[in-house]
């Protein structure tokens, strides 16, 4: 008996390095949750979107500051990034929360939603007439759609259809020894697979971005990166100061991380070796698998919106000094191996690697127990972020001013 | 092993635990360990020369330039941002003199 035991376990632990289980949509796409989303369209509907999720278990919110008084490219930004997060597969149907005045296109969000084959509600604060009867209509809503949602099983489905959003933040000298590498290695097998990861934060190409270029699949795509960098530098350059402070940050100084080239040189490490086969402006949708770069900045609210809105349905997160941001609606993994985080943040770790840093864990090791994880985290294991719903502080990441 | 230094061209290594002022760490490069003689304290994770780094020097670390030494860097000395300065995202330098030489 012994043996064949032992046979179906080997070919359960090969299936399971295959496969996760998540919830099938009708795009095709594969969520690793399945909430209904409470989405504001804009900074004035926040409080209701707050309440209605409060209000009903099941429910995730998405609030930000934007949607009005803005200039067209960013309002044509929020639009688009709203109607990606609603077609994110980790959420089963969405409720839209609207002022009624803002700049917003609202349509065009329910809309896009809708087109992906999901159900989409909108309640509107200055139809319903104010805030305490729309959130009343939007929890009455919202209780119904959690219902319907609440019938969804999850089902095997290929890894090919994680999309793995990777992001570093409140980094230390570790980070680019560490966790970084190792998640490169977990991309170059994820895309290996089929599947999908996505590089952002731009700011953090700077200084390496030759490296970053030199992974393009084409001349016309490193071009496309180097350019995202100069606009980014130049951006950063145009109030006529030193960025230090800024980037690296603070955190990142007091861990050891000297300039914006030492940190940018750990951060590209989760690029991994693999060709990148898309750039992409902030938010947008990676239109094949592999790995895509998308512009965005390095601070959690707006890069883990742009993940996120780019269709991720897990977020790789690594970190040195311990950051607890997770997002409402995807998985962060938090993952470290400096011993500050361990010390320091131990309810916000998710994946302890500094073995690596004491010469007792090999980094192909620690890829390995990453890929386990992102696995496990992908069928339904929560994250220490979900868990303390440390997940709300979110935003969308504007190029122009508030006017 | 207290130190990795990660490429032979690198003039700082990180350290890996903390470092004492006196003490002879082991600075690993994959392969190979050498000794060197701390002067500063070094915290977790930050870095220490060495070799001796002349003001203006470009600092590598990686194998790549990390910035420049904006003032002599001691063997055995912490390696931070009091001695160095980055070369990129300089707002504050002229664009006219995009070198940053006064």
């Amino acid at each position: 008996m012994e043996p064949i035991e032992y046979e179906q376990t080997a070919e359960e632990n090969r299936a399971c390095g295959e496969t996760f289980l998540g919830y099938v949509r009708s795009d095709g796409s594969v969520g690793t949750r399945n909430y209904v989303g409470i989405l504001s369209t804009v900074v004035c509907a926040n409080e209701v979107a707050e309440e209605i999720a409060r209000r009903v278990s099941g429910t995730v919110r998405f609030t930000h500051h934007q949607g009005c008084c803005q200039t067209p490219v960013d309002i044509r930004r929020v639009t688009e990034v709203l109607a990606n997060l609603g077609k994110n597969p980790n959420l089963s149907s969405v409720l839209l929360v609207s002022l009624g005045c803002e700049s917003t296109d609202v349509d065009a969000v329910e809309q896009q939603i809708r087109a992906s084959g999901k159900r989409v509600e909108r309640v509107t604060i200055q139809e319903q007439g104010g805030a305490a009867k729309t959130t009343a209509q939007g929890i009455l809503l919202a209780q119904e759609m959690v219902r319907e949602a609440s019938r969804q099983k999850r089902s095997p489905a290929p890894v090919s259809r994680l999309i793995m959003g990777m992001k570093c933040g409140s980094s230390d000298t570790t980070s680019g020894l560490v966790p970084n590498p190792a998640i490169g290695e977990v991309s170059d097998w994820l895309v290996s697979k089929g599947g999908t990861s996505i590089l952002g934060e731009v700011t953090e190409f700077i200084g390496a971005e030759h490296i970053v270029a030199s992974h393009a699949a084409d001349e016309e795509l490193g071009g496309k990166i180097l350019e995202l960098v100069r606009r980014m530098e130049q951006r950063a350059m145009s109030v006529g100061e030193d960025i230090r402070g800024g980037q690296p940050t603070g955190g990142n100084i007091k861990g050891g991380l000297t300039t914006i080239e030492e940190k940018s040189l750990g951060a590209i490490a989760k690029a991994g070796s693999a060709k990148i086969q898309e750039v992409r402006e902030y938010g947008e949708r990676p239109q094949g698998c592999g790995l895509a770069v998308m512009d965005s900045p390095g601070r959690e609210p707006e890069i883990l919106t742009g993940l996120a809105s780019a269709g991720s349905n897990l977020i790789v997160f690594a970190t040195g000094r311990g950051a607890p941001q997770g997002f409402p609606f995807v998985p962060v993994i938090k993952i470290t191996g400096s011993e500050t985080a361990m010390k320091n943040m131990p309810d916000h770790m998710d994946l302890d690697l500094t073995g690596v840093m004491r010469g007792e864990m090999t980094l192909p090791e620690a890829a390995e127990r990453i890929r386990e994880k992102l696995l496990s985290v992908a069928s339904g294991e929560l994250t220490k972020a979900e868990i303390s719903g440390y997940t709300n502080s979110m935003d969308i990441y504007m190029t122009g001013p508030v006017i | 092993m207290d130190a990795l230094l990660l490429n032979p061209e690198d003039q700082v290594a990180t350290a890996v635990r903390e470092l004492r002022a006196g003490q002879i760490a082991q600075i690993s490069s994959g392969e190979t360990v050498q000794e060197l003689k701390i002067l500063e304290n070094i915290p977790y994770g930050h870095k220490v020369a060495v070799q001796d780094i002349l003001k203006g020097m470009e600092v590598r670390k990686y194998g790549e330039v990390i910035g420049r030494a904006s003032c002599e860097i001691r063997s055995g000395t912490h390696a931070h941002v009091q001695n160095i300065e980055s070369l990129r995202g300089r707002g504050d330098w002229k664009k006219e003199d995009p070198n940053g030489t006064d």
